[in-house]
């Protein structure tokens, strides 16, 4: 664990109910850290929270947190910051709406904007000067390979989340000069209730699997990963087909 | 959220059903998978270590159950947990060990979940000092076929109780349970070995065994015939005050499944002889950590692929006390005539009636076998069912893939009351599964 001598690591995980964020505080608590659990469903993440000390008899909490809330990020921010004597964050919320329903209704497409992208800036823009003030410490920001190029089934979802990462590059160089890391994680396919019963699903990674990931990439401080690993491949070849082909493309 | 269509098979790989499956991940989600179901009904399926067809609803719906698996709350003090369905019994084992708490009962697997054990009232190596998996259930928030969730307690609907423990998922799904545990001094038991040279000698040393000793098993050897028959190894174990180092040790997996014929008559003798002899005349006592002494088949993951792309059956049936010595002599003689050869049975003492309607144990003796599904086992399955009946004893249904429904019927008295309660909560029979079909438990 990175950090100075012997402060008390916790790890903020935002969008705490999903089950990539619940593997990951379970990882990081097995790994001897506290633990802020953040997001709308309270009782979910008291479940949570009571699983995560029960195994690993670390320091749970919980906050309430809205991605779509930007104008409560400021007490959010400070609060998180109180509560930790020294802070790590991973962002694990999202939204990904089907694109043939964002096409028929447009809120949907402010709703993915709001989250995948104001609502995540918003937030870590708060909790920035923490960061920078600690000296220390990593950031991990699970994002999609869906930023990578635009496609016709999930553009606009990519879209944002191509403009977090854009972000990400920026708040990288930005905390990079008061010793704190920024990872951004692009999973590919990840066996969640997002994509269960989804057709063409293949080299799929468990919630456990990808929390392991993100942890160990923290560690290195690593700029950018895909998980698991060979979707860089993937997605490379992806980003080279010619525009006049991909336009073509049915993916 | 979406279903996804997909295969899912008991642990004895030789029944399977194509399913669409559910996997909810917060209780809301349960709720959706259960009116989203058809016709062909639904039926909760957890840690898939039930041997049969407990869990399969072929051409219905399944709700998945293992990602609801967390451990929600904990009072170490009054030794209580509260616990989502799909957390496994290790998990659950390993958490209160650390605090000074065992599981009260658990199966032979910690891969087992709470909401399978509630749901086939397991027992385990303690059942006579102990009793069984319902026996420490404080209450379940059970999830009605109607989509309301109810608290049942033994005492506030006993009834529904009664029939949720032990009930094989019939009743609804659980959401969450809270359980009672056992205080331990120790991670740890201090247990001895001791050889058993035939059936009479066992059945006198498990007699004894079963008043002196918070755990007993015995491992018998179904290949053994003659003056050898039904000879085998007893262990006993109790609480250990000392701590053992238990080292985390990595599960190995089977890389592939064996041909079929891997597991035959002279292979699986060998096997038997060379586990009967490891234990010296004299027997042998050890500290072992709890864990390894409970799950000794858990280091190897994926055993049941042993047995082949076939897969196995195991029959595990209960004979009352006074039936034990010539019911289980002829089972065995059945057995061993057959010879196509188990591989690691097991006979141990149970020491009385659940709490649940269809609830396995009775106050005897059980008996366990694996048999390869190969030509021939569904007339030894056969036979073994008919000496079980004419000795007033039960088949278990969590083992269970070949009884017919009459034998069931006649082994299961308090199956009426069971009825009653499920045309009271679930008059459009929304909860269904293959063995509830081949069983006629609805009638």
């Amino acid at each position: 664990m990175a950090g100075r001598g012997e402060q008390r690591q916790t790890w903020l995980v935002l969008g705490a109910s999903s089950s990539v964020a619940r593997a990951f505080a379970r990882v990081v608590a097995e790994d001897g850290a506290d633990v802020i659990l953040a997001g709308r469903d309270m009782d979910d993440m008291r479940g949570t929270a009571g699983d995560v000390s029960i195994r690993t008899g670390r320091k749970v909490d919980v906050l309430s947190f809205d991605a779509e809330d930007p104008a409560g990020h400021e007490a959010f921010a400070a609060d998180a910051g109180k509560r930790a004597e020294f802070l790590n964050v991973f962002l694990a919320f999202g939204a990904m709406p089907e694109q043939e329903e964002i096409d028929a209704d447009f809120a949907l497409a402010e709703r993915a904007i709001a989250v995948n992208y104001t609502g995540a800036v918003s937030v870590l823009h708060r909790l920035a000067p923490h960061l920078e003030a600690q000296g220390d410490g990593h950031v991990v920001v699970l994002s999609s390979v869906a930023g990578d190029r635009g496609r016709l089934k999930n553009y606009v979802y990519g879209s944002a989340k191509a403009g977090l990462n854009t972000y990400l590059q920026g708040l990288r160089a930005r905390l990079f000069r008061k010793g704190v890391s920024v990872t951004t994680v692009k999973p590919g396919f990840m066996d969640t209730d997002m994509t269960w019963g989804l057709d063409g699903m293949f080299l799929v990674a468990s919630p456990e699997q990808a929390a392991r990931a993100c942890l160990k990439a923290a560690r290195k401080r690593r700029h950018v990963v895909y998980v698991p690993f060979f979707w860089w491949g993937i997605m490379t070849i992806i980003r080279h087909i010619p525009e006049f082909i991909f336009k073509k493309m049915n993916i | 959220m979406r279903a996804r269509n997909m295969e899912l098979c008991g642990w004895g790989r030789a029944l399977a059903a194509t399913v669409r499956a559910w996997r909810p991940e917060r209780v809301p989600a349960v709720q959706q998978a259960l009116r989203a179901g058809r016709d062909d009904g639904v039926i909760a399926y957890a840690g898939g270590r039930s041997y049969g067809d407990a869990p399969l609803n072929g051409g219905g719906d399944v709700i998945l159950t293992g990602r609801l698996n967390r451990i929600l709350a904990a009072d170490w003090k009054a030794g209580h947990v509260v616990c989502e369905p799909g957390v496994t019994i290790g998990d659950l084992m390993r958490a209160a060990l650390r605090h000074g708490h065992a599981v009260s009962v658990t199966p032979g697997t910690g891969f087992a979940t709470v909401g399978g054990c509630i749901a086939n009232d397991v027992h385990g190596k303690n059942h006579d000092r102990h009793g069984s998996f319902g026996d420490h259930v404080d209450w379940i928030d059970l999830m009605l076929p109607g989509g309301e969730i109810r608290r049942v307690t033994p005492d506030g609907e006993p009834d529904l109780f009664a029939a949720t423990v032990g009930g094989i998922g019939l009743t609804g799904i659980m959401v969450a349970a809270g359980l009672k545990l056992r205080p331990v001094k120790s991670n740890a038991v201090l247990m001895k070995e001791t050889r058993a040279r035939n059936l009479d000698e066992f059945l006198a040393m498990q007699e004894d065994a079963r008043n002196r000793n918070t755990y007993v098993v015995g491992w018998i050897d179904a290949t053994a015939r003659g003056r050898s028959l039904g000879r085998g190894i007893l262990e006993t174990a109790d609480d250990s005050p000392d701590t053992v180092d238990a080292p985390m040790r990595r599960r190995k997996r089977m890389p592939v499944e064996m041909p079929g014929f891997a597991m035959n008559r002279l292979s699986v003798g060998v096997f038997n002889a060379l586990y009967y002899h490891r234990v010296p005349r004299g027997g042998r006592e050890r500290h072992a950590p709890l864990t390894q002494f409970l799950y000794p088949l858990d280091a190897i993951e994926d055993w049941n692929l042993l047995y082949g792309k076939r897969g196995f059956y195991q029959f595990q049936c209960a004979l009352p006390d006074a039936e034990s010595p010539v019911g289980l002599r002829k089972l065995m003689e059945a057995i061993s005539q057959a010879g196509t050869g188990s591989f690691l049975a097991v006979l141990k003492t149970l020491g009385s009636e659940g709490k649940g309607h269809l609830s396995f144990p009775m106050r005897g003796y059980t008996l366990a076998l694996d048999f390869p599904a190969k030509p021939g086992v569904a007339e030894l399955l056969g036979r073994l069912e008919h000496i079980t009946l004419d000795h007033g004893g039960r088949i278990y249904l969590a083992k269970d893939g070949a009884m017919k429904a009459e034998s069931f019927a006649a082994m299961y008295p308090k199956l009426g009351d069971f009825r009653r309660v499920l045309d009271g909560i679930d008059p459009d029979r929304v909860m269904q599964s293959d063995m509830a079909r081949r069983l006629k438990i609805r009638g």
